[in-house]
């Protein structure tokens, strides 16, 4: 009878060895959600990754609303890349709805994207940095995040959520002189994170921390489905960017930063190299961009599908490849939207790389798989 | 705008003060019966001009300077104004609270933050009087399954060994709560009680986290115990006393920090690891075991350990003074007092008040005092930096770090002083 029950619900032996921790929801070193830990000593020797604290139905609301009011709820799951969580189902619904995009559109929707890149990315620093009980690197990434954050403000009247990439290109053109500003202000922010070398990316507590802490072997990370930075950060040369250029990336000189380890330590080196390389990519998408111009293809109001149609679009987002699936029938709702999300698919590599881990590690490699919970729950 | 300023009026006021004139009254009573108690008991009341000193006497005498300051200095030769006053508590909980401001300015300032700022209007000077406001009002709440006795014991146990570690630190020539010939053994035998402690409350809150929590302080404070202690023995042997007023005042041509850098390197390390600071502060590490033991200390538990984990800050940081700084050594500064205010008096327009009993603290203790503080705040500062550069290491690294390389390097130094000895360079008592 036992061996047809789930493994989660199948009896297990008692070790009186074996303690069970539940890390998560109301603990300061889990995000929203719960990872149930099985320790020996300060070994752990199970653990298994609790998601969905944080659901909200994302997909099944988008099946009733039409393609433009789906628009500020999709971006939700991670509000900090809002941008890039809207470029696929942008990117899509355009192709469903059969409509082109003014050239100067695609560069804007290029910067946005890479600078709310950054902006997770920080977002994602800081906490990196408290989970190892380095507050000043949770302070330092949480303030210099303001810099991009007025810019995006700038560009798009919000701060965070921003709801800005539609159908046809962006809702706003930039403001006068965006330019310049942005130039100087992304200049002043690569400088800033270059100096963070000194205080974590070179400290010597930190990399005896982290190297050569859950290990993924590229094989592993390539047989696990892992995605973006922890993809990366194992030896594989993966970026949509480059692999399935969208928009302008393909006229853009992109490059990608690989490291072979596969520990902590690297998962945590190649997303802060990706932002040096987010301020190149914002430079030359800012020297190439047509200086004026449309930046919205109007479209009708309730735009439809051409019949029964399917489209599947993905972008790199800040924690790897994100893609949506749009199914149209026809009306002006989607009949079906099903998002493929970077956090869901790293967070499969928790278990594997936690086990026989110690326990003050769980913080580090748990985090370095650049996961947000929200996202993986949708 | 809202209420701001609210308008005061005296018939409220009055009708607040009538209102509330039971629990004013109980309080007065609460306060001012064991005050005059301590007075009429516990002081030794001096004889001054032939009359016993009562207290109605003194406070007939209060308006009367010449006369108070007889008193002022009789109680300060007490034994109950170098525990609670001076050398004692008060002092070391001024420059814990001191402390406390400076790791939140300091801290502020390094992550480019403004750091407490509203409460009180320079600077929120009064933010820690308001966060202890905020613990005293909170409600404890104590676990269902908690061995309630010890764990109610454990957070004043940690303040009474806090407070025995300070008492045992001299500040300036003489002023010592407790001057013990074995003073140095002293200080070890009251650093054994904290890992004790430690487990008691963790174990006894019988919760998960606070056990590994507690687990891992055992484990930091044992082993890294031994190299404190070892790294030491230098001081000992070129002094030959465990008297800390004695090795102060043995430093008072050149520290022994000068002769024993590697010894004080280590016991720096070992002090950090003992007072669970950044990067040694692991039963404590929010992001893997919530706060480690603390987690299940609520209201004023917590702000008793918050206590008794700073006094303790300033009792290491003072030790590391006393034992390789020269504790209160230094250039004289401060400049005499005055005679001919003695002789003479105060001259305060055509009125002349003559104040026998001026000084009230001679010279060298005041300048002792001036040169122990300002050392004692510079150890301080080093002890809260790496909290602002370093992130926290792994229980592993820690063990082997106390077990192989501070235990060498506290021999490195015990060889360095026996040498130093037998060279004849140096001897008890200084050069040769």
């Amino acid at each position: 009878m036992t061996s047809e029950l789930p493994p989660g619900l199948a009896l297990q032996k008692v070790d009186e060895r074996i303690m069970t921790l539940n890390v998560g929801p109301q603990h300061p070193g889990s995000g929203h959600m719960r990872i149930v830990v099985q320790i020996d000593g300060d070994y752990i020797v199970a653990c298994d990754p609790d998601p969905g604290y944080v659901h909200r139905g994302e997909e099944k609301m988008a099946e009733y609303r039409n393609y433009i009011l789906n628009i500020p709820h999709l971006e939700r799951p991670v509000i900090h890349d809002s941008c890039n969580v809207l470029y696929p189902y942008v990117l899509g619904v355009e192709e469903i709805v059969g409509i082109e995009v003014p050239e100067r559109a695609k560069y804007v929707r290029v910067i946005a994207s890479e600078l709310n890149r950054c902006i997770y990315t920080m977002y994602w620093l800081a906490i990196y940095g408290i989970f190892l009980g380095h507050s000043t690197m949770f302070m330092w990434p949480a303030g210099d995040r303001e810099l991009l954050i007025d810019l995006m403000e700038k560009m798009t009247g919000a701060r965070v959520t921003h709801a800005h990439f539609v159908p046809g290109g962006v809702r706003n053109d930039l403001p006068p002189n965006f330019e310049d500003v942005c130039l100087r202000q992304v200049n002043y922010f690569e400088k800033r994170i270059k100096e963070y070398a000194a205080v974590f990316y070179d400290n010597p507590i930190l990399i005896s921390r982290t190297r050569d802490t859950g290990v993924l072997s590229r094989q592993d990370a390539i047989r696990l489905g892992t995605t973006g930075s922890v993809l990366r950060a194992s030896g594989v040369d993966y970026d949509l960017r480059i692999k399935e250029p969208y928009d302008v990336y393909d006229e853009l000189d992109v490059h990608t930063n690989v490291m072979t380890e596969g520990d902590s330590y690297a998962r945590s080196r190649v997303p802060w190299l990706d932002m040096i390389e987010s301020c190149n990519i914002i430079r030359q998408a800012l020297q190439k961009m047509p200086k004026s111009g449309s930046v919205r293809t109007k479209l009708k109001p309730n735009p439809k599908g051409k019949g029964l149609d399917s489209v599947y679009k993905r972008v790199e987002s800040g924690r790897g490849s994100l893609g949506c699936y749009i199914v149209s029938d026809g009306k002006t709702e989607p009949y079906r939207l099903k998002m493929s999300v970077g956090s869901f698919r790293n967070l499969i590599a928790l278990p594997y790389l936690l086990k026989g881990e110690k326990l003050g590690n769980m913080p580090s490699v748990y985090w370095s798989l650049n996961y947000w919970p929200v996202e993986a729950d949708r | 705008m809202s209420v701001i300023a609210p308008k005061f009026k005296l018939s409220e006021f009055i009708k607040s003060l009538l209102d509330n004139i039971f629990w004013i009254l109980l309080i007065a009573v609460l306060i001012a019966i064991p005050a005059i108690q301590v007075i009429l008991f516990a002081i030794e009341m001096p004889v001054i001009n032939g009359e016993l000193l009562t207290p109605f006497l003194a406070l007939t005498w209060i308006a009367d300077p010449s006369r108070t300051l007889p008193i002022i200095k009789a109680f300060m030769t007490t034994d109950i104004f170098r525990v609670m006053a001076f050398p004692g508590f008060g002092f070391a909980a001024l420059i814990a609270a001191g402390t406390i401001f400076i790791e939140r300015k300091m801290l502020a300032k390094l992550q480019l933050r403004v750091g407490p700022f509203y409460c009180g209007k320079i600077e929120g000077i009064l933010q820690l009087m308001g966060d202890g406001l905020k613990l005293i009002s909170k409600e404890i709440i104590i676990p269902a399954k908690a061995d309630k006795p010890i764990f109610w014991a454990a957070p004043v146990m940690f303040v009474g060994a806090a407070a025995a570690f300070v008492a045992l630190i001299p500040v300036a020539p003489g002023w010592v709560v407790a001057d013990v010939d074995l003073g140095l053994l002293g200080v070890f035998a009251v650093i054994g009680f904290f890992p004790i402690i430690t487990i008691l409350s963790a174990w006894s809150a019988n919760s998960k986290f606070p056990f590994i929590g507690g687990i891992r302080a055992l484990f930091q404070m044992v082993s890294f115990e031994i190299p404190l202690i070892l790294s030491l023995l230098g001081v000992v042997i070129l002094t030959g006393t465990l008297n800390l007023s004695e090795i102060a005042a043995s430093q008072s041509s050149f520290p022994w920090i000068v002769f024993l850098p590697v010894g004080a390197i280590v016991f720096f390390i070992t002090m950090l690891a003992e007072l669970e600071r950044i990067p040694f502060d692991l039963p404590e590490a929010e992001s893997e075991i919530v706060a480690g033991w603390l987690t299940e200390l609520s209201g004023m538990m917590y702000g008793l350990v918050q206590l008794g984990t700073y006094l303790k800050l300033y009792a290491f940081a003072a030790l590391f003074v006393v034992l390789f700084l020269g504790g209160w050594n230094g250039p004289m500064i401060v400049p005499p007092f005055p005679a001919e205010i003695v002789t003479d008096g105060i001259h305060l327009g055509p009125v002349t008040a003559n104040i026998a009993g001026l000084p009230v603290f001679t010279q060298e203790m005041l300048n002792g005092t001036l040169w122990f503080v300002l050392k004692t705040v510079g150890v301080i500062f080093f002890i809260l930096l790496p909290r602002g550069v370093f992130p926290r290491i792994r229980i592993d690294m820690l063990l082997s770090l106390g077990w192989t390389k501070l235990i060498g390097l506290a021999f490195v130094n015990i060889f360095i002083a026996l040498g130093l000895l037998y060279a004849g360079v140096l001897g008890p008592g200084g050069l040769q």
